[in-house]
């Protein structure tokens, strides 16, 4: 069961927009092991995205955060359901929503032998642009992103974690998408990493109307950028709001502080508290 | 044609980055290069050691043609393998590009790489076997042959890259099975009667037979080409049947690694 909460409280869903992005009644099962048993990886999700947002999803490794982008992408099909970027349907449209969107993974993949702007260019080629103009606008994202067209021409591989990330960011906003999956792209970097990321996010969002959708294990992150946010459990979306209600629901109803991390450790089955107890348990001697 | 014209510009995206690829590992193309000469060579000095000249070139001709198609099959059905180890594998399937845009590009690189690569070992080994005797050579007949040879294994090529989208770890490998299997059947060394029944029947459905055949009395009779039909026709029909063929089967394998999961990469 999905908890939402009062309409004053989802300040974005109050105001009616475009939908950037309709997720309806998604389900993805994988078969696995020797006796190929089902496992249900996304199970019934169902989201609306409005054009601008910044949508947070949560949740615990496996809970099914990065097979949901997958699906959205095209990379995984779906056992049921259906996907809509902009009104176009996944299925039905695949290259006309494979135009709109691009995605960030939490592993910058690159060819590492290969320069960013080099990079940047098979990109570029892939979605239709222009090489001299393409050049023009890598080099001058790269720059925005504290990278030098001097470094953007020496291969990856010499550069610092945190470094491809940007040139991955670059590589997406490239392409101008008009639906951003963001998959953990803050995951290993340090803390001036982190911020100069979270700042491009949010630039995206107010220069560019980038819709986002972002994955992420930092609940500051969350917290800071995410219009809403909805957290997954066992491949299902069990709770949906904006941080501030997630935050007051928990406070609410579950008693429990008014805090994402409280909101998190609630709908992912175990709260503060049961940590607490747990490690108190733990702690006792035999 | 606005779409033909941002297809073949798609297209060009494959190129240029397997150009840019080829440029930054120059010392593993330096090394492949030696690597093919070397194999190239041994094999010729066998024909110049029994001193028969007629021997001598018909296995530097297998020698060096066995290398251009090897080396374009090599290049297409790693197409998948070197994106996988690279990790951007999914980055390109969620791309706006239909994947016949994305063969076709990684194909066109294929073969133009090959020329390159085969013209430098040719020159090596005329260089090195000056008593060869070429005045009777048709090279038109054995161009013709190359590139008629090329679609077949651009097809083949295809098919093959779908094992390292379906076997996420040892499907680059398994590549080289069918490579070697080819190589058994289609007398790049030996004459094909040499064979018994039932691997002259695959013989015969092998692409590089006629290729082999085709340059062979190319350079070594100087035979025109329009009195080689007997090899045009099959090497038409399958580059015709296994394009077609290719694109279809990686769609399919597509599909069913979008179904399980496989596109993800692993390690």
């Amino acid at each position: 069961m999905t908890a939402t909460l009062s309409p004053q409280l989802n300040r974005v869903q109050a105001l009616p927009r475009e939908a950037a992005l309709v997720v309806d009644h998604a389900v993805k099962r994988f078969m696995v092991g020797d006796k190929r048993r089902p496992v249900v990886a996304i199970d019934d999700v169902s989201m609306r995205l409005e054009r601008g947002e910044i949508y947070g999803i949560l949740g615990s490794n496996g809970s099914g955060k990065s097979t949901l982008i997958r699906l959205i992408c095209g990379l995984l099909t779906l056992d049921a359901g259906r996907v809509e970027v902009f009104g176009h349907d996944l299925v039905r449209e695949e290259l006309t929503v494979k135009r709109l969107i691009n995605r960030v993974s939490v592993d910058a993949a690159f060819f590492k032998k290969l320069s960013p702007l080099e990079n940047l260019s098979f990109a570029a080629h892939l979605y239709g642009l222009e090489g001299g103009s393409a050049r023009v606008a890598a080099l001058e994202i790269l720059a925005r992103l504290g990278i030098s067209e001097r470094r953007a021409g020496r291969p990856i591989e010499q550069m610092s974690r945190g470094m491809q990330q940007k040139v991955a960011i670059a590589r997406a906003f490239l392409t101008s998408p008009s639906l951003l999956l963001l998959d953990e792209p803050t995951t290993g970097l340090d803390p001036r990493s982190k911020l100069d990321v979270q700042m491009f996010i949010e630039e995206l969002r107010s220069e560019h109307d980038a819709t986002i959708v972002l994955t992420t294990h930092d609940l500051a992150e969350a917290d800071r950028l995410c219009d809403r946010i909805s957290i997954l459990n066992g491949g299902r979306k069990v709770v949906e709001s904006t941080p501030t209600g997630l935050k007051l629901l928990v406070a609410e109803r579950n008693d429990q502080p008014a805090t994402l991390e409280a909101a998190f450790m609630t709908y992912t089955g175990r709260s503060l508290d049961d940590d607490h107890e747990e490690s108190e348990e733990t702690d006792e001697p035999n | 044609m606005t779409v033909l014209t941002h297809e073949m510009k798609t297209s060009f995206a494959f190129i240029e980055r397997n150009f840019y690829l080829t440029r930054r590992y120059w010392g593993w193309e330096l090394a492949f290069l030696v690597y093919s000469v070397a194999g190239a060579l041994s094999i010729s000095l066998i024909g110049a050691q029994a001193g028969d000249p007629r021997l001598l070139l018909s296995l530097m001709i297998g020698a060096i043609f066995w290398n251009y198609l090897s080396v374009v099959f090599s290049w297409i059905a790693e197409t998948i393998a070197v994106e996988r180890w690279e990790g951007t594998l999914e980055y390109t399937m969620m791309a706006p590009i239909r994947r016949s845009t994305q063969l076709i590009g990684s194909t066109a690189y294929a073969i133009v790489y090959g020329l390159v690569h085969t013209a430098v070992i040719l020159v090596v080994l005329i260089l090195f076997f000056p008593q060869l005797d070429l005045a009777r050579a048709n090279p038109v007949t054995a161009v013709a042959f190359v590139l008629l040879g090329s679609f077949s294994f651009v097809g083949i090529g295809m098919i093959a890259a779908i094992l390292p989208l379906l076997y996420v770890e040892r499907g680059a490998q398994m590549t080289f099975v069918l490579q070697s299997c080819l190589l058994l059947v289609s007398g790049v060394y030996y004459s094909i009667s040499i064979l018994p029944g039932w691997m002259q029947v695959l013989s015969h459905i092998s692409p590089a037979t006629y290729v082999l055949d085709g340059v062979r009395a190319g350079l070594i009779d100087g035979v025109p080409i329009t009195n080689l039909f007997g090899d045009i026709w099959p090497l038409l029909l399958m580059g015709v049947s296994l394009i077609p063929l290719g694109v279809w089967a990686f769609g399919r394998a597509e599909r069913y690694a979008k179904r399980t999961g496989k596109l993800k990469r692993v390690g």
